[in-house]
């Protein structure tokens, strides 16, 4: 990148609240039911209708304000921002302007050099999704109202983000406490977590803000990194050829990997925002904070410090495990089988990660059982199987979640610790390579993992490795002359 | 501050109101009549009075989070002028190619 500029960038993150019903009625906030069916008078806008506020939505909203850091607003009230869409019934999306319920917080990243930013939060404010507009079918526009009314927080960060990574990372950490503390599932590909960015560059050591560009449909957090840096290089060149940059929308196309203007039919905005008279303030007593704050669960910071302390974990380890909270859920369900956590978070973070984003499932829906997994670890740990015989396992336990113990027994893994058995193996190894005897004999001791190769491969890699070691090292010191 | 026509015009492209010359004339004359009495208020001293969001006294007015039945998809759509099967119909909209 250019580095005569910097780049000023805030984003607006939309978040769906996982409540049963919307935000004002009692309709399903079910995703994916048949067109128009979970609607009714209220969300479809019927002339003389009464929106009634659905308390879950105010206390998972104080949630996602304690767990940034925010002041909650004792006092805070609904407005009206009027525009026509044909997705909006109203007229007007009922959000919050003046008053919103939550403002000041911020949260801290940790970028890839090491070094920690902090970036501030806004506010946080309440407010109603709108439908969905179809375009692509024929010459009219299509439109189902299921998703008017699902309640949406949104999440203005101050323009303290200078980079793609920073808002990536500032993205993430959104998601990773939206999900942790079970408000949002936070999937951008599916649309319950949206992000907006406004973007700006000036050189380096100015102060006043350039003018700003606001893009649009980013649907993945990847996506959300391309098209910032797109666009920070789009101004630059702007700039640098002694143009002007021109305050618009800006729509991110993936598959081009550019941002282009949106065509719109209204000009400049005017929502005329004001009051809405229908719905009563929200006074958030101190007694109500406090309640919601004892549901405030543990966030991925502080676990990631209980599996450092607890579990005595390397920081690597306990920072991936705890990235996702179905992740971390997983991994302690393990030990309630094992007590190895270091194996434990290998295996999780090996194989079970491999497989979970090869094939871009959740945690949750990763085909073997924590416990089983457990299972498998302790067979390991009490020399039942070895490592090796482990990794042929898993797959089979893949295959159905099948209890290793099982496995073990049916395929007859179970490993061989009886001395006088893998003696009789080594012997005949020996037997048939004399050669490589006199080898090890003068001197080359590579020869012993010749010779372990071929004690395992015989043992069909039943043979306890640690008991093949030390037996043949004392049956080749026996044939030295 | 008087409204003037393009105020008017303005007010009635946001409102999706198709208005003549004539009307908008009209209206910014009444639109400022009205904005005239209102200005009256303007006579009160209100340095300590609270602004006033709502005329009843009422807070934290809330309904549980619990699923109530909605509406067929007929009858949401028995209004419309234009549907199918499924969906309200509306001249297209294009907000992108």
């Amino acid at each position: 990148m250019n580095n005569k500029y910097e780049a000023v960038i805030g984003l607006e993150v939309h978040a769906q609240l996982l409540t049963d019903t919307k935000i004002f009625c009692g309709c399903s906030t079910k995703f994916g039911n048949p067109p128009n069916t979970n609607v009714c008078p209220v969300c479809l806008g019927h002339p003389g209708v009464l929106p009634v506020m659905n308390k879950k939505v105010v206390e998972y909203s104080v949630l996602m304000g304690l767990a940034t850091n925010c002041a909650i607003n004792k006092k805070s009230v609904f407005a009206r921002k009027n525009y026509f869409y044909p997705d909006l019934p109203k007229g007007y999306q009922i959000s919050q302007y003046e008053e919103p319920i939550c403002e000041h917080g911020y949260i801290d990243v940790v970028k890839s050099d090491g070094s920690a930013k902090r970036i501030g939060i806004t506010r946080i404010h309440m407010e109603e999704d709108a439908g969905k507009s179809i375009h692509d079918r024929g010459g009219e526009t299509l439109v189902d109202v299921n998703r008017c009314g699902t309640p949406l927080i949104e999440i203005v960060s101050e323009p303290d983000i200078r980079t793609a990574e920073e808002a990536y990372l500032y993205l993430t950490k959104i998601k990773q406490v939206l999900t942790y503390l079970g408000i949002c599932d936070g999937n951008m590909e599916e649309g319950s977590l949206r992000c907006d960015a406004n973007i700006s560059i000036r050189p380096f050591g100015q102060k006043e803000l350039g003018t700003k560009t606001e893009v649009k449909n980013m649907n993945s957090f990847r996506n959300v990194e391309r098209a910032i840096d797109f666009e920070i290089a789009r101004q630059i060149e702007i700039v640098e050829d002694g143009g002007i940059i021109t305050q618009q929308t800006l729509l991110w196309n993936a598959d081009l990997n550019e941002a282009m203007p949106m065509r719109s039919k209204e000009g400049a905005h005017d929502y005329r925002y004001f009051l809405d008279p229908d719905l009563l303030p929200i006074i958030i007593t101190d007694s109500w904070k406090n309640e919601i704050l004892k549901s405030l669960p543990e966030l991925a910071d502080a676990r990631k410090e209980r599996f450092i302390n607890n579990y005595k974990l390397p920081l690597y380890d306990a920072d991936l495990l705890t990235s996702e909270k179905p992740l971390a859920d997983y991994y302690e369900e393990v030990l309630t089988v094992t007590n190895d956590y270091k194996s434990a978070s290998n295996w999780v973070m090996g194989d079970i990660l491999k497989y979970i984003n090869d094939e871009k499932i959740s945690p949750k829906d990763f085909p073997i059982s924590p416990k089983n997994l457990g299972k498998l670890i302790e067979l390991i740990n009490n020399n039942t199987i070895s490592g090796k015989i482990a990794k042929d396992v898993f797959p089979e336990m893949l295959k159905d979640n099948s209890d290793p113990e099982l496995i073990v027994k049916e395929k007859n893994l179970v490993q061989i610790t009886d001395t006088s058995a893998i003696e009789g193996i080594i012997e005949k190894i020996l037997n048939e390579n004399e050669g490589q005897i006199k080898e090890y004999l003068s001197g080359k001791e590579k020869v012993l993992g010749f010779f372990v190769g071929q004690i395992m491969k015989e043992s069909k890699g039943k043979a306890n490795p640690g008991i093949v070691n030390e037996l043949l090292k004392k049956k080749l010191e026996e044939r030295r002359d | 501050m008087p409204v003037i026509k393009k105020d008017v015009e303005h007010i009635a492209k946001l409102a999706r109101l198709k208005i003549t010359e004539e009307e908008a004339e009209n209206y910014t004359g009444q639109l400022n009549q009205i904005l005239e009495y209102v200005e009256k208020l303007n006579e009160l001293d209100t340095e300590n009075v609270e602004p006033l969001s709502h005329p009843v006294e009422n807070v934290n007015v809330f309904r549980d989070d619990k699923l109530k039945p909605s509406i067929n998809t007929e009858d949401a759509l028995k209004n419309a002028p234009h549907k199918d099967d499924q969906h309200f119909k509306v001249p297209k909209v294009i907000n992108q190619d």
